[in-house]
């Protein structure tokens, strides 16, 4: 496989791991223990973290990557793929991530920015995943090399009405773009803020170039169906789980809740008897400085 | 003809419009009634774990088994391929155990060592542009398993990629990712030659 028709690190390569992750729900895990619980449940993923949003909202402070041996740690406890965030701009702590053997990697708004300026990630040989509100935000993220979008909502929160403004945001400017004529594209590429030739791609098919999940505030099994119905390919639980009442049985709800979206009576049926949800938070009662979705737009 | 595909996560979507591109029915299958009207079946990439767990819980394992063994032809990419196989060399997982085979998951590596290539496949005139993500390979084949590509692994050995078990086809790469659609209509002319 060293021949010269061999190549590692492509586009098609990086967005392929997302595509296999369709359908399915990526768990925030902030140990070994807890990834095996995600895994036995059914996740297609886990997402490495010292902290999950809500722990990282109440505890304030500046919010990093996760210490390595922690990474280390997740990475052998599970077969499924292994997600790591790292602060948006932090491309140092992004090829730590990278030479740690992390599948993924989300320049994520829940740790702390360290620049204007999000990570160069065509210079990578792993994915990125970044999140985005609206279209515009999504395509410049494309533009840098991310190969998987997802929403921003508002992490840590327990509470999905971010998440779904952001997703028919998208939505509906994706419809809007396919309605314009060529004469009209370059106006919509200054409007969005976003690059012409993925304006003209997204305006030619009707979709984004990448897989789209949920994230930031899901918290039940018809939260996670909600954001399918929505449109989006799969889904991201952060705080949702491990800060719940029976985290296993919740995890295993979500997972079968996100495979049969559209079946009222099977997501009735994974719902019954789940213990408490996260407590979650009004979005209205946090200040705009606590709003983590405003970083790194 | 209906040609299903397993559809509890993964790319089932990519099969499905490749089905469709080859004029046939495609159909998502999620339960042991929507596997009844199916004449084939592709079992899409994704996470093994995950699909052979949400199988068990809903009671398509064995009716798969049934079909398959009473001759529907089946495919399957990548997940697919560990569905179908006997066995996975250091984990205990939920398998059909149809494919008389030994897999290694993620043998090539993590995702910074999935790659793309050109494969040369037995009984194909061009090459396939195969895509492998976290993919597997087979370390160990029954008899009646017919090795159709291989490729030299990072232990310096050849290992089975895309192999044929009777009706039953499995590839460790992912078809559905390209425009290439020869391993589609190899299933579907099985399903022609049992009609």
């Amino acid at each position: 496989m060293t021949d010269a028709s061999t190549h590692q690190g492509t586009d098609k390569v990086k967005r392929g791991l997302a595509e296999m992750l369709k359908g399915g729900v990526i768990m925030d895990v902030v140990s070994a223990e807890q990834a095996k619980i995600a895994e036995e449940a059914g996740a297609c993923a886990v997402m490495a973290l010292e902290r999950v949003p809500a722990d990282i909202r109440a505890h304030g402070g500046v919010a990093r990557m996760a210490d390595p041996a922690k990474v280390e740690e997740i990475i052998a406890a599970v077969s499924i793929p292994v997600m790591a965030k790292s602060r948006i701009g932090h491309f140092v702590e992004a090829r730590v991530l990278e030479s740690l053997g992390v599948d993924y990697i989300d320049e994520s708004e829940v740790l702390s920015p360290v620049d204007e300026h999000h990570i160069d990630k065509h210079a990578f040989t792993v994915p990125f995943v970044c999140g985005a509100k609206d279209l515009g935000e999504a395509l410049r993220r494309l533009g840098e090399g991310a190969a998987m979008i997802r929403t921003k909502g508002e992490p840590g929160t327990g509470n999905v009405i971010e998440a779904v403004k952001h997703m028919r945001k998208m939505n509906a400017q994706i419809a809007w773009l396919t309605t314009l004529g060529p004469d009209e594209l370059m106006n919509a590429s200054r409007d969005l803020r976003a690059p012409y030739d993925l304006v003209k791609q997204v305006a030619a098919t009707g979709v984004l170039p990448v897989v789209n999940f949920a994230a930031g505030g899901i918290a039940t099994p018809s939260d996670a169906a909600l954001m399918m119905q929505l449109g989006c390919d799969g889904v991201f639980v952060g705080s949702g789980i491990f800060k719940s009442g029976d985290p296993a049985e919740r995890a295993n709800a979500i997972v079968q809740a996100t495979t049969f979206h559209n079946d009222p009576a099977m997501i009735a049926k994974v719902s019954k008897n789940l213990g408490e949800a996260m407590v979650g938070i009004n979005i209205d009662t946090l200040p705009d400085t606590e709003l983590m979705q405003h970083r790194g737009a | 003809m209906r040609v299903g595909v397993l559809a509890l996560q993964g790319d089932f979507r990519e099969h499905l419009a490749m089905v469709d591109s080859l004029g046939v029915d495609g159909v998502e299958v999620r339960t042991p009634d929507d596997l009844a009207s199916v004449d084939a079946l592709i079992i899409p990439g994704g996470e093994s774990t995950t699909i052979g767990r949400l199988a068990t819980l809903f009671g398509l394992i064995e009716p798969i088994r049934k079909r398959v063994r009473d001759g529907m032809p089946i495919l399957g990419t990548c997940a697919g391929m560990i569905f179908l196989s006997s066995n996975t060399i250091g984990q205990d997982q939920p398998q059909l155990g149809l494919l008389d085979a030994t897999v290694e998951r993620n043998a090539f590596g993590r995702q910074v060592d999935s790659f793309e290539t050109d494969l040369v496949i037995t009984g194909l005139d061009d090459p396939m542009h195969a895509v492998f993500i976290r993919a597997p390979w087979i370390e160990k084949i029954g008899g009646d398993v017919d090795v159709l590509a291989a490729v030299t692994g990072t232990d310096g050995r050849e290992h089975p990629v895309l192999v044929r078990q009777g009706r039953i086809l499995a590839a460790a790469f992912h078809p559905e990712l390209t425009d290439d659609d020869r391993l589609h209509a190899m299933l579907i002319g099985l399903v022609e030659e049992t009609q």
